[in-house]
Formats: C-alpha cells, structure tokens, sequence
C-alpha cells in the first residue's frame, strides 16, 4: 500500500509538472513571435503543405523558412500534412475557425474547393502585367475561377506518369515495347509487355490500386488514355468518365492477366510494392518519385534491390498521351487578419517571385511555371540535371488541368469506390454509370 | 433505496441532501454536459438541418429529409450492417474465448497463470494504432506473413488479399478487434472462477456431478455479475473500431462502419450539400441503435 | 467409468494446454514483428519473402524517425525546454494526455458516483438513465458539434480538446456509482450525527471505502486514452501537440510508406506503455478485478 502511495505521489507531481507545461503552451501561443526590434510588423504564420516533393520534407523546407524569416522577420510555422488524409485536417480546422494563414496545394483544392466556398483570399492582387506574362497561360487559367479571381499563386507544376522496373521488363522480354527514347508505348505495346511480364512471372505485375483515394491520378490518367477517354467535359462542368472508351478501356484492364484491382493498394502502398519489386509497373510516378531515393534509402531511381526504374507515359493508342497535370502553389485563407494575410503574402512574393523562387522551385523536385521571377531566369534552373532534362520530354504531353471541376472531392470518392466494384466482378458499364451519376450530382451542387 | 424513503426525513433535511448531492456531482456535469449531453442535442438540432461546412449557424430547417435520404443510402445502410455485424460477432465471441481461457488457465500455477494473462492482455496495452500498422503489415496481399504462411502450409494455393476482397476484409478487421478486447475479460474471469463458492462446488461432486454439469448450475450463476460487465465493456470496445476501419481500408472493401462513414461525411465529401446535417443524421441513428442496444443489456441485467 | 472420465479429462487438459501455448504465442506474435521490425533494414522488411529473424540489427528507422519533426519537449509558459525529435514530444503529449484525463476523471466520477448511490436530491433517475444511455456512445456521433464547441472554447489544437471530452464520458460515474453503494448507510449516518462535514465525509470516510474502485478507473481510463486515436485526429493540428498515436498515422498515410519507420514508430508507443504494465501488472489486474466484482 505504501508503495503505491508513493508511485501515486509520484505521477501526481509528474502530471502537475506536465500540466504547467500544457497551459505555458497555450498562453505561448498568444504571446507575440519574438521580439525581433525594428520590425513592428513582425508576426507569426502558420504554413501547412501537402508532399509536393521536397515540400514535404521538413529540413529542406525549414531551409527555406529559415531564410525567409531572417530577412522579413516572419515566423512561420510549417505542419506537414498527408495525401490520405489532409483533407479531412483541413476541413476540420476550417470548421473550427483554424484554418492555416497559408496553404500549398493545387487548384483542384484552392480554387475548386476552399476557394469556391469562399474560405480563400484573392491574389490577384499580386500579379501585375509582367507577371501574367510570365507564368505560362494554362497555369494561371487553372488557378483563377470563372469570376477572375486568383485563389493559387502557382510555384511549381509537372505531370504525372508511371514507371517501370526496367530490370523486370528485360528479364521477361517485354523491354522491346518500350521507346525509351521518348518515354512513350501505344496502348498494344502495354498489353504485349503486361502479357510477357504475366507469362515470365506468373502473378500480378500490375495493380489498380483503389484502396482510397491516394494517388488516383495514376489510375485515371491509364484508363483514360488507353483508348483516349476522357475525365470531364473541356467547360469542366460535368464528368463523362462513362463514355466507351474508357469503358473499353476498364473492360481490357479487367480481362488482363497480370492486373489486378486492388483495394488494399493506395496510391503510396504501390509505390512501396513497386520499389518492393513485387509490381513490375507503377502508375502513381513522377518525376519527384524518380528523383528521391527508395523508401530503403538504398539510392534513387532504383527499386530497393537496385533495378532500374524508368519512367514512361502512360500508354495510348497514338502513344501520345494527355498526361495528368499537377500545379501548386500557394493560397491564403481569409482569417479575418490583415497583418496575417499581408505577411502571408509577403511570404508568397518571397517564394514564388523573387530571386529565391529558383531554390523554392528547386526543393519541390518540379518544374517552374514560369520562365523568369523578377528578372532572374528560371528556365535554366534544371540545366545541370540529367534525369530532369530527361523529363522535359514528357512535357508537351500536359493534358487539361480537369482537376477544377465542381464535385472533385466527391468524384474522387466514386472512382475509387467504382473501381473496387469493378475489382469484385461488377457490371462495368452499369458501376461506372452508377458512381459517375454520384459525381455529377455533386457538380450540380 | 426503497426501504430508505419509507423513513420520513425532514424538509431541512431533503434540501441538505439535494444541495449537497449536486455540489457533489457538479464538477462531472460540468463535463457530461458540457461534451456529451449538449453536443449530442445540437447534433439531434442539426440532424434537422441542411448545414455544412459553411453554414455558421444551424442551417435551414428541412424536417427529416435527411433521415429519407439516409434511408435510401445504399453506403449507409451497408454501413449500418457492418456496425451490427460487428458487434453481433465480436460480444460473444469475446466473451466464450476469454471464458474457455480463463477456466483452462485459473488453475495453473500463479506465476504460469500471470503469464498467460499477460500475454493475453498485451495487445490492449500496444495500443489501437501501433497494433493497426503491424496487422496491416502482415495482411500484406503481396509479401504479408500471413500469405507466406498459409501457402507455406499448404493451406492456400495463392495469396488472399485480406484487407481488398470484400469476402474477408470486415473479418479480418473483427479478428484485430478481438485479439484487443480480449484482454479484459480474461482478468475478470480467471478472477470470477477464483472466487466462486468451493463449498458448493464439493457438494455438488459429492453428489456425482459431472465437471460440465459443476460448471454450469453451480460455477456459470455465480459468474453472471462478471459476464454482465464484460458483456458492457466488450460492447463499448466495439464500437471503438474507428482506427482500424480508417487506416486499414478507409471504409472501402465492404468495411464501412457508421463512425467511419460520418467522419467521411463531414470531412471528405464537403461538397454535398448539407454534409454536416447529414452526417449529424447518422450519429443519431447510430445513438438510437445503441441506445436500444444497452437498454436491453440493462434489461438483461435486471433480470438475472 | 470413472477412469475413462479421468483419461479423457486428462487428455482435455494436455489438448488445451498446447492450444494456450499455441495461442500465446498467436497473441504476442504483432508485437513481436513490431519489435523486430524496427530494427530489420529495408533489404529485410522489403524482402519478397519474410524475414522472420533480422539478419542484420540496425538502429536505422530510429535514427530516421529522431529526425523528423523536431520540437520544443515542453514549453511552460515562456520557458522552452530543449529541442528534441518531435517523437519524443509526442510521448510527452501522450502521458501528459492520459494521466490528465485519469486524474480529472477519477476525481469528478469518485464525487458523483457518491452522490448518485448515496444522495436522494431531484432529477436523480434523470441523470443516471442519461448515463445509462450514453455510456456505449461513440465519439463520432457527436463530432460535428464537439469540434465546433472546442473552437468557441479555443480549445481546438490544445490537448484538452482531446481530454476533456474523456472526462464527460459517463462510464466512470457509472462504475463509482456501482462502489459507492456498498458504503453502509449508518456509517454516513454516524458521521453526519458527529457534525462532520460534507466534504469531510466524503474524503474520509467514502474515499478510502472505494479506493479500489478509483484503481479500476485509473486503469480503465488510462489505457483509453492512451489509445484513442480518433478524437486526437479531429482536435489536434500541429505537430508539437500531436501525440504518438496520431504521428504513427500520419506516417503511415505518406507518399511512399515507409515499414520500418511505422514499426519504429509503433516501437516507441507500445513499449513504454507495456513497461508500465509490466510492472505494475498486480495492479492492473486487481483495479480491474475490482471494476468486475462491484460492477
């Protein structure tokens, strides 16, 4: 009894101790930054970012704040947020009136999304002629909403591709249907190298991952280049993923030995699986994957046994494929606080158009969308990097930026529900019809 | 209670009592109420309602149109059965494996006895998500343990892909569930077994029952306080599968509960109008469903 | 007869001794991959087929997962402790989170549990049929509304969010009520006679009488806490509040899961916790067996 007195004691004071510490944590976070003299401005942001490739790495990113604060004397306080569920952390903080002064994703989120709901401040502000000049037309169409608003100041954008374990092709003979001169295959060549792959390897080679939404871009971007479906309409007002190619297209993935639908695969498990070498192809790549090192850290571009990776397009009947765009960039939420949002925008300036936008750029692992920030040249920036130079190559193939339509969040949720039912056996034409109508109620609002 | 009341007390004496009994139960209303009670009312409010996430009040009154859409939610009602079905499943077996355990083990040597209940009780204390990450691990489709040694033994001729095929993914989840509630009702029965009157016991073998016999009209009876318990706490435990469901297989694969289906409902499809009406909506089917479900556990109990 | 009763007994008892070892050896087998897992390099959790033994230790996931995240390991108003990985701030959140809600719920169920068996004030049935009911209740039903009551209170993001909550559940209220009413009568009665105080009653003489009662909660509350995930994934957003549940799963919801690191990770929240355990087993399992006897 006696001892447990004592232990009793003892988390008593323990916990009194943590207490201290909890309450001195919550008044901290009223108490001014730091009193940096001179500047009266001074204040404290929060940043939260989604993994846009080295974005999503705290000591580089902190690299960059770092700077930033010392020259603007802005603190700013970076969480790191998830593909998985970052979304549902956002829309939690907005329901809790605590919402990030500033936020790094792309326009299907900051302008289709938040800012459609009203949560984002307009940018547009901060692009004057030459700026409009700079950025790359497309780009800025996809961060600006119908009224002219800008809810994204673009940094960085790319296009989603898939790879393969170079290795395992040539080991099955399937290495002939790949041009890895342009990076490009017909939709034929994909079937022939699958059907090679299965008939050396005789299991899954290949996996529809729908296991969540995590990296379904990937998925889109194979079924609807296959026989050049398409996602939505060119106005972005509905989905029209039930037209018949993509249909034909779901068919052919269905019938083939080698791939599977599966549900316990999102987007990052595939990629663990591929870097495994237990999938011979990925389709949740670009070029950022192809740049960092394997998740055994045994080097990059290697798959952890240290096959080769290489990245291709995704398979078309042409081979000239409408490659799935990603933009990011930054937007600001509109929390009632000038000084916030004026620092917030400070800090975007300082970031995407500045002297400093070329190592901002450099940290996300993409490629501008720019050519030029306030004089300094940015088309250069990848110069020195072969495997980038590589990537250009696949480029001109940036398909439209779909992303913005109405009901995105809710069309991502059919797809990879409609995917999994397919993967047990369902009707094709019948789900997607089904899961297709969800979404497009969703747009209707 | 009863006899007490029959006692006249005076009017002074009735109003110390009150104001006593509430100054005593103040501090705990002040958190049942304020983050159970209240919160659960603006939830049956907002049931009512068309509001989402933008709405910064309740949001229009719409009746129950979202009890008639819930209705004909195919997701909903799916996810309604699995809740069941998970309880349905996990209560009893919960109780007749820990009750097996314990009768096997309240014998054994003390030291031996602590070890299996320790073992047995591990799992609780690992904690939801680090005992999530390591059964998702081994359910791997591709290179999981549990593939490698099913077909290692011969038991399969080719990986089962736990956690996608909708035939074995909400038991797979129910297996997880039940190595982690387990624990508990271990403790508490190899205690009931130890506690159970030995008098009775010899007098009943004297009289040439059988073990089987001994164990149910004299051991079982006597134990129904404990079963009641565990039969409250395992259906507690249930309920509490939110981690797995989200991290496992994200409500996909035919295992969508209720709790994970609101939280995706107010959080991920924020574009459907009136999201947080509706997902209010389910919450208090769900509390009804449960609400029925403890009033008649309570029934049971008041019987026995 | 009564032999074959006796060998077939016996056989029973050997069947089901192996069955409890092969079982134990079931149950201890996830924490045993966790363990191992985290000190496998990448070559052996990747490997295409298991590695049951690590052919190498490596201390590498630990040294990846200390680099992440850093922050503060407390801050006390103004005072800034040392930076430290944010891992291990996450476990300091986690205790601080769990022995919180412990303490407060002990305290305010012990009160009312007493005041439920043992008062006879007006709305008395109301409120215990309100705990009755409420008791089974999962989070989720309420978490529109809660997470919008924490914002009001400016509590979102701050530890209490996640505490205060646990409090308001009513199964300890329920459990204390069920102790408090094996306090005789005339021992309350003679007390009052006496002159003493309400209080003074109550903390003499009810508190030491369901002493084991308070043990059972302590636990029961503890480990509940201590492995909630869902109301901390809703109410905390920065990384210095998170605590190791969700900075497990948030690892696992990464670009590329990393196993190793998750098994690391999952490492660092499991042992503390089975070390205390371990320890304080005899306690553990009489509170528990003392919620059971009374309840």
């Amino acid at each position: 009894m006696k001892k447990m007195k004592r232990i009793l004691a003892l988390v008593l004071a323990l916990a009194m101790i943590l207490a201290l510490g909890a309450c001195g944590s919550k008044t901290e976070e009223t108490k001014p930054a730091d009193d940096q003299s001179g500047a009266a401005d001074a204040t404290e942001i929060t940043l939260w970012t989604y993994p846009i490739g080295g974005w999503g790495d705290e000591n580089k990113v902190k690299e960059l704040t770092d700077a930033f604060t010392a020259e603007t004397g802005i603190k700013v306080t970076v969480e790191y947020l998830a593909y998985a569920d970052g979304d549902d952390k956002v829309n939690s903080a907005i329901t809790a009136n605590k919402a990030p002064d500033l936020i790094m994703e792309g326009p299907e989120r900051l302008v289709a999304n938040w800012g459609a709901k009203g949560y984002m401040v307009d940018l547009s502000d901060m692009l004057d002629d030459t700026d409009k000049s700079e950025i790359y037309e497309s780009v800025l169409t996809a961060c600006t909403n119908a009224e002219g608003a800008v809810y994204e100041y673009p940094l960085v954008m790319t296009a989603h591709c898939m790879a393969v374990n170079l290795d395992a092709f040539k080991a099955a003979g399937a290495d002939q249907y790949l041009d890895l001169d342009t990076h490009t295959w017909t939709t034929d060549d994909f079937i022939n190298a699958v059907a090679a792959l299965y008939a050396y390897y005789g299991d899954t080679v290949g996996a529809v991952y729908c296991g969540g939404q995590g990296g379904d871009q990937g998925t889109r971007a194979l079924i609807n280049n296959m026989y050049g479906g398409t996602f939505t309409n060119t106005e972005h007002t509905a989905y029209t993923w039930d037209d018949p190619e993509n249909i034909q297209a779901l068919e052919q993935l269905k019938s083939m030995d080698g791939i599977a639908f599966d549900a316990s695969l999102a987007g990052g498990d595939e990629i663990a699986k591929f870097y495994q070498g237990v999938l011979k192809m990925a389709f949740c790549w670009n070029i950022a994957q192809q740049l960092n090192p394997n998740s055994a850290d045994t080097g990059s571009g290697l798959t952890i046994s240290g096959e080769e990776i290489a990245f291709m397009s995704f398979p078309s009947q042409t081979g000239e494929s409408q490659l799935c765009g990603g933009i990011w960039g930054f937007g600001i939420f509109d929390n009632g606080d000038d000084a916030k949002i004026d620092a917030a925008k400070q800090f975007i300036k300082y970031m995407c158009d500045s002297e400093n936008t070329a190592a901002a750029v450099k940290t996300a692992n993409y490629f501008a969308v720019r050519d030029t920030a306030e004089g300094a040249d940015l088309s250069g920036i990848w110069a020195d990097n072969e495997i980038m130079n590589e990537y250009t190559k696949l480029m001109p193939y940036l398909g439209d930026y779909y992303q913005v339509t109405a009901g995105w969040a809710q069309a991502r949720t059919s797809w990879w529900n409609m995917l999994q039912d397919i993967g047990e056996g369902a009707d094709v034409t019948e789900t997607v019809q089904t899961f297709m109508a969800e979404a497009n109620a969703a747009a209707q609002g | 209670m009863a006899k007490e009341s029959k006692t006249p007390m005076s009017r002074a004496l009735v109003r110390r009592e009150t104001i006593s009994g509430y100054l005593f139960m103040l501090p705990s209303l002040i958190f049942f109420l304020g983050f159970v009670i209240i919160p659960m009312v603006i939830c049956i409010i907002n049931s009512l309602t068309d509001a989402n996430m933008n709405t910064a009040g309740l949001g229009n009154f719409v009746g129950l149109a979202n009890f008639k859409k819930l209705w004909g939610d195919k997701t909903f009602r799916e996810a309604l059965w699995n809740t069941f079905l998970i309880v349905i499943v996990s209560v009893p077996t919960v109780c007749a494996f820990s009750l097996w355990v314990s009768s096997a083990i309240y014998k054994l040597n003390s030291k031996v006895l602590s070890v299996f209940r320790c073992i047995f009780y591990l799992p609780v204390v690992t904690g939801s998500v680090a005992v999530t990450v390591v059964w998702k691990w081994m359910y791997d489709n591709y290179t999981g343990i549990l593939n490698a040694v099913m077909k290692g033994a011969g038991l399969i001729d080719s990986n089962i892909n736990w956690l996608g095929d909708p035939k074995y993914a909400i038991w797979c989840i129910i297996l997880i569930l039940f190595t982690t509630s387990v624990g508990q009702p271990i403790v508490l029965y190899v205690s009931a077994l130890g506690n159970v009157d030995q008098s009775l016991v010899e007098a009943a073998q004297v009289d040439g029952a059988t073990d089987f016999q001994v164990f149910w009209k004299i051991k079982w009876p006597q134990m129904m306080p404990t079963t009641l318990y565990i039969l409250v706490i395992t259906t507690i435990n249930s309920f509490q599968c939110f981690a797995l469901i989200q991290l496992l297989t994200q409500g996909g694969s035919g295992t969508n509960t209720v709790m994970y289906y609101i939280y995706y409902t107010a959080f991920k499809l924020t574009e459907q109008s009136g999201h947080f009406g509706y997902a209010n909506a389910m919450g208090v089917v769900l509390a009804i469903f449960i609400g029925l479900l403890s009033a008649l556990q309570f029934k049971l109990a008041k019987e026995k | 007869m009564k032999e074959t009763t006796n060998g077939r007994s016996k056989a029973y008892k050997v069947f089901s001794i192996v069955l409890l070892v092969i079982l134990a050896l079931l149950f201890l087998f996830p924490l045993y991959w966790i363990v191992t897992g985290a000190f496998k390099t990448g070559q052996d959790i990747y490997s295409t087929t298991p590695v049951w033994w690590p052919s190498e230790w490596t201390m590498a996931n630990f040294t990846k997962l200390f680099s992440r995240r850093s922050a503060p390991l407390f801050e006390i108003v103004g005072l800034v402790g040392p930076t430290v990985p944010g891992a291990i701030r996450w476990l300091v959140n986690t205790v601080f989170m769990s022995v919180m809600a412990m303490l407060l719920t002990c305290l305010t169920a012990s009160m009312a549990g007493y005041a439920l068996a043992k008062k006879r004030f007006l709305g008395r049935g109301l409120i215990f049929s309100l705990i009755v009911c409420a008791m089974a209740l999962p989070k989720q039903v309420i978490l529109i509304p809660l997470l919008k009551e924490m914002s009001a209170l400016h509590l979102y993001d701050t530890l209490w969010a996640v505490i205060f909550p646990t409090v308001g559940w009513p199964f300890g209220v329920f459990l204390m009520k069920q102790f408090s009413e094996g306090i005789p009568g005339e021992i309350l009665e003679a007390a009052r006679v006496d002159g003493a105080s309400e209080w003074r009653t109550f903390s003499t003489i009810v508190l030491p009488m369901v002493k084991p009662g308070i043990g059972a909660l302590a636990i029961f509350t503890f480990i509940n806490s201590w492995n909630d995930y869902f109301m901390q994934l809703v109410m905390l957003a920065s990384n210095t509040k998170y605590t190791i549940s969700l900075g497990i799963a948030t690892m696992q919801a990464e670009t590329s899961v990393d196993t190793g690191l998750l098994m690391a990770g999952a490492t660092l929240a499991a042992v503390p916790i089975i070390i205390v355990f371990l320890i304080f087993q005899k306690y553990f399992t009489q509170g528990i067996t003392m919620g059971a006897v009374k309840g």
